[in-house]
C-alpha cells in the first residue's frame, strides 16, 4: 500500500489514491510555503539576544532554526506571526512588526 | 472439538471475544449490551485474557478511543446498543471513512422516543449508511460464530472495515439458549495474529490518517471506500467457508429456507427469523408452499442476490423491524423492492413494520402475514403495501 | 421427558423469578434437553410484576416469542393473583403452582375459572426453615422440576448442588440452606403429585 505520495495529485485517478487518503511520510509541511498566511511578523533583534533559548521549543511550527546550541533568524517559509516567541523572550530580543 | 454450552447471547459475544483476545476495548455501558463490557472486563480482571480495557465517559469516546487503537496498530473493538450508537454517529464515519477494521459488538434496541430499553432494529438501521459491514445474527449461536468471523472479514486487505456485528436485545441477548463452542485454540488460530501494514506507532514508517481532503480528493476517496464494501462481499463468502470447514455451521449472505419451490416468501432480519421459519413449518405441513428469506449480511447489500431469490415467487413479504420515516416503508422494504425494479423483477411485495419497542412477534403473526398474501394473490385483491403488524387502531 | 414444555413464571422484580427461570434452563440443559430461558423485561424496579419463560424441547428451539399458552405457570408472589391474570392461555391439561401458605381450595377461586391442576407450595416458610431468610427462587425451582417432571429429582440436587457451588463461590454458607430448601419442597409437594403423570410425559 505505501507509496510515493509525492506523485499523488489532484489529477489522481481514484484507484491509485491511498486508502482512506492515508498519508506516508512525516514532516511534509516542509515542502510548503505555509509562511505566506502569516499577517504580523516577528523580527530577530541579534544584538538583544542571550541565547537563553526559550524561544524555540514554544515555537509551534518549529520556525526558530538552532545550530550548535544557538538559535539563528526566523524560519520565515514557515513562521505564521503568532507571537508567542515574543511574549517568552525575557530580553525583548524579538519585536513584532505589522505585515509580512 | 466443539464444546456444548447454554449461555445468554451477550454471554456468547464476551465468551468470543475472550477468545480473540484483542487489543483494545474502550467501552460505556447502556441497556442492554451492558453485559458484554462488564463480562469482559471480568475476564480481564480474573486474567484469563489480556486486552486493555479502557473505561470511558461516553459513547462518543469509545469511538474514538476504538479509532484511536486501531490506527495506532491495536485490535479494537466497542459495544453499545441504541442512544449509545446514536452518540457514536460522527466516529462510526470516520471508523469506515479511515479504513479502520474495528468491530462493534451491537445489541439492538430502539432509539428514543418514546423512551424504551426493548429491541427494535432503529439503532442499527439508522447507521446502515456510515460505511459499516452489518452481520445480524437470529439467535446466541450466531452471534457467536458472527463475531469469530467479524476480524478475517474487516482486515482483509480487500476490506479494511469496519463491522458490526448485531443480535437482538433482550430476546438473544439476555436469553440462555443452547449453543456450541470452539475451543480457544481454534478461535486464535481462526481468527490469527493482527499484523497491520501500515500504522501509527511504527518507528521510522510514519503515516499520517484521516487528513483534510480538498474537494478533487473527496469523491475519489468515497469511490475508494464503496469498492472496498463491495469487495468485502466475496470475503464474507470466503471467511463463512472457512468458518465452515473448522465449525460444520454454514452462512451465507442470507439464508433460505424453504424458498424453492415457495410461492409466499417472507424477509426479515433477526431473531424473528426462527419464529417466522417454525410458522413456515407449520404451514407447509397443511400443504403450504410458504418459505423465509433471513438476512445475514444488511451491508454490503445483496440486491442482486435478493431480487433473484425471491422473484420466482408469487407475493414477498418484507419485515422491518423499524420505521424509516421516509413514509413509505421501512429500510429492508425500500432497498429490496428497489432490487427487484432493477432486476426487472415484477414480484408483489408487500413491507410490514412489526417487533417496534420490544413488541412481541409471534408465530401466529407470520402465519397471518403468510396468509394475508395468499388471500390477495389468490382472490386478487389489493393489499396495503406498507402496513404495520398488530397496531391497535 | 419427551413432551416440549413451555412455562411462564410471575413475579416481582428483585425476587428471583428470571433468576428461576435461568436456573431451571441450566439444569434442564444437564439432562441434554434444548432449553430457552429468558425474562421480559419492562422498567427495572424493585417490586413491579415480571414475567420470565422457559421452553425446553428435545429438538432446537427456533421461536424467539414470548409463551402465550403454557403448559406450566409458576407464581412466585400470590399477590399477583389479584392484578394479573396468570391462568391467560394455560393449557387445561398444564398445571400452575402458587407461592402460598393457602391450600389449594382456597386459591382456585382466584383462578378465573380455572380447572386445570393447581399446586400450593410455602416457599416462605420452607425458605426460612433452610435458610433463615426468605428467597423463594430455590423452593419455586424445585417445585417447578417436580410439577413438570423435566428431569429426575436425584439428578436434580445433584446437578444444583454443582450449580449453587458455582453461584455461591463467594458466599459457600448459604449452599447448605438452599439445598435443604430444594429437599423439603419436592417432600411438601409430593403427596399432592402422586399418582399424576409429569407434564412432560406423552
Amino acid at each position: 500500500m505505501r507509496t510515493d505520495v509525492s506523485n499523488l495529485n489532484e489529477q489522481t485517478p481514484h484507484q491509485n489514491l491511498t486508502e482512506g487518503l492515508m498519508y506516508f511520510g512525516a514532516g511534509s509541511t516542509k515542502q510548503f510555503n505555509t509562511g505566506e498566511w502569516r499577517t504580523n511578523t516577528p523580527v530577530f533583534l541579534a544584538d538583544k539576544c542571550k541565547q537563553c533559548l526559550l524561544c524555540a521549543p514554544v515555537c509551534p511550527d518549529s520556525s526558530i532554526p538552532v545550530v550548535n546550541a544557538k538559535r539563528l533568524d526566523f524560519d520565515y517559509e514557515h513562521c505564521k506571526g503568532c507571537g508567542i516567541c515574543v511574549e517568552v523572550c525575557p530580553f525583548d530580543a524579538i519585536v513584532m512588526k505589522e505585515g509580512k | 472439538m466443539a464444546r456444548k454450552d447454554r449461555m445468554s447471547g451477550n454471554e456468547a459475544v464476551s465468551y468470543a471475544i475472550r477468545q480473540i483476545n484483542p487489543d483494545v476495548m474502550p467501552a460505556f455501558p447502556i441497556t442492554p449490551s451492558t453485559e458484554i463490557p462488564q463480562m469482559v472486563s471480568t475476564y480481564i480482571a480474573n486474567g484469563q485474557m489480556d486486552t486493555e480495557f479502557i473505561p470511558v465517559e461516553s459513547e462518543h469516546s469509545s469511538m474514538s478511543a476504538t479509532i484511536g487503537a486501531e490506527a495506532a496498530g491495536a485490535r479494537s473493538l466497542t459495544a453499545t446498543s441504541s442512544a449509545g450508537l446514536a452518540l457514536m454517529w460522527e466516529e462510526l464515519l470516520l471508523a469506515a471513512s479511515n479504513r479502520m477494521p474495528c468491530a462493534l459488538a451491537l445489541v439492538n434496541r430502539t432509539l428514543s422516543g418514546p423512551l424504551n430499553i426493548n429491541c427494535d432494529h432503529s439503532d442499527g438501521m439508522g447507521a446502515r449508511d456510515t460505511g459499516w459491514i452489518q452481520i445480524y445474527a437470529e439467535n446466541n449461536q450466531e452471534a457467536y460464530d458472527n463475531f469469530i468471523q467479524a476480524y478475517p472479514i474487516a482486515e482483509d486487505p480487500r476490506v479494511h472495515l469496519p463491522i458490526m456485528i448485531c443480535q437482538d436485545g433482550f430476546i438473544t441477548s439476555h436469553a440462555v439458549e443452547n449453543i456450541e463452542l470452539l475451543e480457544d485454540k481454534e478461535v486464535k488460530e481462526f481468527v490469527g495474529e493482527y499484523h497491520p501494514e501500515e500504522f501509527l506507532l511504527n518507528p521510522g514508517k510514519p503515516i499520517a490518517v484521516g487528513p483534510y481532503a480538498v474537494s478533487n480528493y473527496v469523491m475519489e476517496a468515497r469511490r475508494n471506500q464503496l469498492e472496498a464494501l463491495e469487495r468485502s462481499k466475496e470475503v464474507i463468502l470466503e471467511v463463512a467457508d472457512k468458518f465452515r470447514q473448522l465449525s460444520g455451521r454454514g452462512f451465507g449472505l442470507f439464508e433460505e429456507y424453504k424458498t424453492e419451490d415457495a410461492d409466499y416468501i417472507m424477509v426479515i432480519i433477526g431473531s424473528a427469523a426462527g419464529t417466522a421459519k417454525e410458522a413456515v413449518d407449520q404451514l407447509r405441513e397443511k400443504g403450504k408452499k410458504v418459505g423465509v428469506l433471513k438476512l445475514r449480511v444488511f451491508r454490503p447489500f445483496p440486491a442482486e442476490e435478493i431480487a433473484n431469490a425471491i422473484r420466482h415467487a408469487k407475493a414477498v413479504a418484507i419485515m422491518d423491524r423499524t420505521e424509516s420515516y421516509n413514509t413509505h416503508g421501512g429500510p429492508l422494504g425500500s432497498e429490496i423492492e428497489a432490487g427487484l425494479y432493477r432486476a426487472k423483477a415484477t414480484v408483489m411485495a408487500v413491507n410490514y413494520i412489526y417487533g417496534l419497542g420490544g413488541r412481541d412477534f409471534t408465530v401466529d403473526h407470520a402465519a397471518s402475514v403468510f396468509a394475508e398474501l395468499e388471500s390477495a394473490v389468490e382472490n386478487e385483491t389489493e393489499v396495503k403495501q406498507y402496513q404495520y403488524i398488530g397496531l391497535r387502531e | 421427558m419427551s413432551k416440549d414444555l413451555e412455562i411462564r413464571w410471575h413475579g416481582r422484580g428483585g425476587q428471583g423469578a428470571k433468576t428461576a427461570a435461568l436456573l431451571l434452563a441450566d439444569v434442564a440443559f444437564s439432562t441434554g434437553a434444548h432449553v430457552q430461558g429468558f425474562p421480559e423485561y419492562g422498567p427495572e424496579r424493585m417490586g413491579a410484576p415480571i414475567t420470565a419463560y422457559n421452553r425446553i424441547s428435545r429438538k432446537p428451539i427456533r421461536v424467539h416469542s414470548n409463551i402465550y399458552d403454557p403448559d406450566l405457570v409458576m407464581v412466585v408472589d400470590e399477590t399477583l393473583l389479584e392484578s394479573v391474570n396468570v391462568t391467560a392461555g394455560l393449557k387445561p391439561d398444564g398445571a400452575i403452582v402458587i407461592n402460598t401458605p393457602k391450600s389449594v381450595e382456597e386459591v382456585r377461586p382466584l383462578l378465573q375459572g380455572y380447572e386445570g391442576n393447581v399446586y400450593t407450595i410455602d416457599a416462605r416458610k420452607i425458605s426460612v426453615d433452610a435458610l433463615g431468610k426468605y428467597f423463594p427462587n430455590s423452593p419455586m425451582l424445585a417445585a417447578a422440576v417436580a410439577v413438570s417432571g423435566v428431569m429426575d429429582q436425584k439428578d436434580f440436587i445433584e446437578q444444583m448442588r454443582g450449580s449453587y457451588k458455582h453461584k455461591f463461590a463467594k458466599k459457600p454458607e448459604v449452599i447448605d440452606g438452599n439445598m435443604r430448601a430444594l429437599t423439603l419442597t419436592l417432600d411438601a409437594i409430593a403427596p399432592a403429585l402422586s399418582g399424576k403423570k409429569p407434564l412432560c410425559a406423552e
